[in-house]
């Protein structure tokens, strides 16, 4: 399984990585594993400001669904629009291709709170 | 946790595990899409070894199985089995079952949820006042699910037992993979036809058939398949599941199951349950599918567009084969109707849906 170092990790299985000023996050392989196959991204929270850890969307396998937390406040600035129709790039390529949205950061220092790749690792047991 | 005879077979295979009914289980080995499609495309091999089989012997046999269940098993003869239901003292439903008649009028086999399995042999057995010989042979018996339109070309390479004549709901009896006195039902619960097989979990019996079974499936694509997949395949056709669509308090009317009630002879309930039929029911187990995006889950409230709430949803998925969210739902009836626009409540969102036919697939 992979965990690349670049990233910043949450305990409910999201990741962070910093795109210029802002932030892109999406979930791990972890998480798309446990899930299984993946039919729907709902984020409706584009333009809204949250606090770290608030829900900003949800989502659906075909077996479960499941919620999406915020790693840090900020705001959410766009959703990856081509998970609309290929929902399955979250399972095949979720570091990559299955990003789900990018955000601003209210707080760089915030991600300082968040799991380095080898904690996240430890924290899911492989 | 309970293992079935194959729960290391699973482990191997590296499938997600989980318990299910006290069982360690297979929930999906490569995607619950994936071995759908398998299953309605070619064929795939179901290990559902913790269900509960009860055998029921003796001269009162029949008519102890006639007093406890909604269906009438004196119409069956040697070799045909039915679906059948147990219905509590208030038109609920204690579980539905499929009765296999081994000798008409001396010997049943009951084969019923594994999660209701105790409960179930306590309901049997408070009604056995005949002195009814009860065998509970559960943990001594394995069942395999090979199931879609392959599934009889692979398993007939198996056994000299006529696979491909076998109608549906009937069995036979005989050798197997080597293995004797196997069950081969054309029974399943997926819509995609197939066999099950029952047999002894005892010497090398359970390693012998499972080895067997994927050397002659595995080269034409067969695979196995988890629970995920074997609740998508049974959804998709409309196919009721204990502990979601129906439960102690639903009635087999209005769960649609009317087909399976036989007025032909006394059973628990049966003058309420004939009431239901007659008089009609105050909502009604229907299926539907999503209008506007949004997947229906177990225990959705449903609002009709005036915002009162009208009905909830028992199960829901995402169908892989219409590639379209799906559920089954108890609704008022006056809304209960085909084509019939009903809002389901996801997370405090109004989601439009409409009433539709079943199955869905």
């Amino acid at each position: 399984m992979q965990f690349p170092d670049n990233l910043k990790y949450t305990k409910d299985h999201e990741w962070i990585k910093m795109d210029g000023e802002n932030a892109i996050v999406g979930i791990t392989e972890f998480a798309q594993r446990e899930l299984g196959d993946i039919v729907y991204v709902d984020i409706n929270t584009v333009g809204k400001q949250l606090a770290a850890n608030e829900i900003f969307g949800t989502v659906e396998a075909v077996k479960t669904v499941s919620d999406l937390y915020l790693p840090v406040s900020g705001s959410i600035l766009e959703v990856n629009a081509s998970l609309e129709s290929n929902p399955e790039f979250i399972n095949q390529d979720p570091y990559g291709n299955g990003w789900m949205m990018k955000m601003t950061i209210d707080n760089v220092s915030e991600l300082d709170g968040l799991l380095s790749a080898a904690a996240y690792k430890d924290l899911v047991g492989e | 946790m309970k293992n079935t005879p194959f729960t290391q077979k699973h482990i191997d295979l590296g499938a997600k595990m989980s318990e299910f009914a006290g069982y360690n289980m297979p929930i999906s080995y490569t995607g619950i899409n994936d071995e759908h499609h398998a299953v309605r495309n070619n064929a795939g091999v179901f290990d559902v070894s913790h269900m509960g089989e009860f055998m029921l012997r003796g001269p009162k046999a029949l008519d102890l199985i006639q007093r406890i269940t909604s269906n009438d098993a004196s119409k069956l003869t040697d070799g045909k089995a039915q679906y059948s239901c147990f219905p509590n003292d208030n038109a609920g439903i204690v579980d539905d079952l499929i009765v296999y008649c081994i000798k008409e009028n001396s010997e049943y086999m009951l084969v019923v949820n594994a999660s209701n399995m105790q409960k179930d042999w306590n309901w049997v057995s408070k009604h056995n006042t005949d002195g009814v010989d009860m065998e509970n042979i559960s943990d001594k018996t394995a069942l395999l699910a090979i199931q879609g339109p392959k599934a009889v070309q692979y398993m007939q390479q198996l056994t000299d037992l006529d696979l491909v004549n076998l109608k549906y709901y009937t069995f036979a009896q005989g050798n197997f993979a080597g293995v004797e006195n196997v069950i081969v039902s054309a029974t399943g619960y997926t819509g995609a036809g197939g066999v099950e097989i029952y047999f002894e979990d005892k010497g090398d019996n359970a390693e012998k058939i499972w080895n067997d079974i994927f050397r002659v499936g595995t080269p034409g694509g067969m695979k196995p398949i988890g629970l995920g997949a074997r609740d998508t395949l049974r959804l998709e056709m409309g196919y009721c599941l204990y502990g979601n669509d129906i439960d102690d308090s639903t009635s087999p009317i209005e769960a649609g199951l009317g087909w399976i009630t036989r007025f032909t002879k006394d059973f628990t309930s049966r003058a309420a349950i004939e009431a239901h039929k007659t008089n009609g029911v105050e909502r009604k187990l229907v299926g539907i599918e999503m209008v506007d995006k949004g997947i229906p889950r177990h225990h959705y409230k449903i609002q009709n567009d005036a915002g009162e709430e009208i009905g909830y949803i028992t199960s829901g998925t995402q169908s892989p084969t219409l590639n379209k969210a799906i559920g089954m739902a108890y609704v008022r009836k006056d809304l209960a109707k085909e084509g019939n626009e009903i809002n389901i409540m996801i997370r405090d969102k109004a989601v439009k849906a409409k009433v539709v036919k079943m199955p869905f697939a």
